[in-house]
């Protein structure tokens, strides 16, 4: 707990980190209560104002499509779906992540060479080409999404688990527990998992820009979140249909999905220096 | 070197074989047949369809009639495009990927170096902080937003690029695929080059080299320049696993008939065998790629193949 707040007291200190903190819980509570504020809807086409561009006046802030839908609620929906399968897939990959790590790093020896040559053998697939095929064989639904990214992702988070672990294994609490009789199961949740909270922060926020970058481009290519539900990736893609005489349809979801990754991305790198001043460079 | 050789390609089959066993059972466990559709066929002609494509026999026949097509580079016939075997239509498409990719590759190793030994040279200056912080952006934001952007700029709005492949027949029609491609691998290998020369430049070597009174630019030149690149041959897998993935976004963008431009349209069209076949060839390109990448640096590096 002290390294939690003696981070965030770090985090006070470095004017990126906290404006991309800011600028994502922004995003986040905007697409929850945006939508529902703007009054307009996501799905309802309405064919007396098709494209029309950005503007201030007529309540189209962001513009509207080529069914007469407000770009503006679309993209805060788009925003929603994104973070949200971003968020799951993550928490899908720290769990395998977490506990493949704890327990190849924790019981070492033959066991540990053995699981993470496995890793090393995925490592070398390309995993979203298997996502494609997943999507073609199996049809389109959120519930694969999940499990596919999530899937793929847990691989980083088990090296650096297993590092982690290998190192609180020598301390002695450890030990301690063990001298008293406490059960290797118990010692992995009970003793080692808690202490793994750092490391696990920084490399979920790490893990949940890949996620999403897998998700949208699922979405881009037409395999992934299908009409009407919306993701930034499907926006993107219905706007490079539209992109040579109302481009608005292509820019803002493009920049709102760039701005979100950017933001993950230097947040995670921020949350690294933090965690280990090491690796800093 | 031979015997680390043998052993890294022979533990590569094995790694082959379950990728292509994976694809193929997806594909099979896939609910509906790939010939379903509107019309109801009487049963004794959708019996002669499956025998005709070997829909009849039993699961690990199939796989074993596939697996025996695969070694002979026969991928079997593809359910949409009539007269046309998966082989064929992926040898057909082979040329085109590997010329913007390699392209691609070429050029984020040139911009990514020399970016990389600049900013690392002149470690948190404003030139470092700049390239730094272009290659954040560069690595955040997707290849489908970067393309479709850069045809917005300079194609529809400036009209000095072509915005489509297939639209123009000048040399200057791979210019914007091959940067769209790029310009992540080029902000990684940036990032990267710039880890590593600092990484080198901060061990005993160098400061030795220092002691000796030795100027900087001679010290990176002599000394540092081959051991700062060393991470960035094993980083070269990876990069080629994803210039293949980034093709798929940029040949489906640009409207280029390569293999990624097929995969998108077989997923969409449901042409199970094509979508296998090209799925089981991306995952066989990468591992072999891999193992070259691994070979090359044992080659350079004699530390690995000892261990």
């Amino acid at each position: 707990m002290i390294a939690v707040t003696r981070a965030i007291g770090h985090i006070r200190q470095n004017r990126t980190v906290t404006f991309c903190a800011l600028l994502l819980v922004t995003l986040a509570l905007l697409s929850l209560f945006g939508p529902w504020i703007s009054g307009h809807s996501n799905i309802a086409a309405d064919f007396d104002s098709r494209l029309l561009p950005p503007a201030l006046t007529d309540g189209h802030l962001f513009g509207t499509d080529e069914l007469g839908r407000d770009l503006f609620v679309r993209t805060l929906y788009g925003i929603r779906i994104t973070l949200f399968v971003a968020v799951v897939a993550s928490l899908v990959s720290l769990g395998i992540g977490v506990l493949y790590g704890a327990v190849a790093g924790f019981v070492g020896g033959k066991v540990d060479g053995f699981m993470m040559r496995i890793v090393d053998g995925l490592y070398a697939l390309p995993f979203i080409f298997f996502v494609i095929l997943l999507m073609v064989a199996f049809g389109r639904s959120l519930f694969l999404i999940f499990v596919a990214i999530g899937a793929i992702n847990w691989l980083d988070m088990a090296r650096i688990v297993r590092g982690q672990t290998m190192s609180l294994k020598q301390r002695g609490f450890v030990d301690a527990a063990r001298l008293i009789g406490v059960p290797t199961s118990r010692i992995i949740f009970r003793h080692i998992t808690p202490n793994l909270l750092g490391v696990v922060v920084v490399y979920t926020t790490l893990a949940i820009p890949q996620a999403i970058l897998m998700e949208s481009f699922l979405s881009f290519l037409g395999l992934g979140i299908q009409e009407p539900q919306t993701s930034l990736g499907t926006l993107v893609n219905a706007g490079v249909d539209h992109m040579g005489s109302s481009s608005w349809l292509l820019v803002i979801p493009g920049t709102a999905l760039a701005l979100i990754l950017i933001c993950f991305n230097f947040l995670g790198d921020g949350l690294r220096d933090l965690a280990d001043p090491r690796g800093k460079t | 070197m031979l015997r680390y050789a043998l052993l890294r390609i022979l533990g590569a089959i094995p790694t082959l074989l379950l990728v292509i066993a994976i694809a193929f059972l997806m594909v099979r466990a896939a609910p509906g047949g790939p010939f379903d559709s509107e019309r109801q066929l009487p049963p004794d002609i959708e019996a002669n369809i499956e025998r005709a494509y070997h829909l009849d026999e039993a699961l690990p026949q199939q796989f074993l009639r596939y697996i025996n097509g695969v070694i002979r580079g026969d991928l079997g016939p593809s359910y949409r495009y009539r007269d046309f075997s998966v082989s064929e239509i992926i040898a057909g498409a082979i040329p085109v990927t590997m010329k913007i990719g390699l392209l691609a590759i070429l050029l984020s190793m040139i911009v990514g170096i020399s970016a990389g030994l600049a900013a690392g040279m002149r470690k948190n200056t404003f030139l470092d902080r700049l390239i730094t912080g272009v290659a954040m952006i560069g690595i955040s934001v997707p290849v489908f937003v970067f393309a479709p952007l850069m045809v917005l700029v300079f194609a529809v709005t400036l009209n000095w690029l072509p915005a489509s492949y297939s639209g123009s027949s000048g040399a200057d029609r791979l210019l914007l695929p091959v940067i769209a491609l790029a310009l992540p691998q080029i902000a990684y290998i940036a990032r990267l080059t710039r880890a590593s020369l600092i990484d080198v430049m901060n061990s005993d070597y160098v400061r030795t080299a220092r002691a000796q009174g030795l100027k900087t630019a001679s010290i990176i030149r002599y000394h540092a320049l081959k051991p700062t690149m060393l991470p960035l041959v094993s980083y070269l897998g990876p990069a080629f696993a994803a210039v293949l993935t980034g093709s798929v976004v940029v040949e489906h963008v640009f409207g280029i008939p390569g293999v990624g431009r097929f995969l998108v349209t077989s997923a969409t069209n449901r042409d199970y065998t094509l979508v296998l076949g090209i799925t089981i060839f991306y995952a066989a390109m990468v591992i072999v790629l891999n193992l070259v990448v691994d070979l090359f640096y044992a080659f350079l590096d004699p530390r690995i193949r000892r261990q």
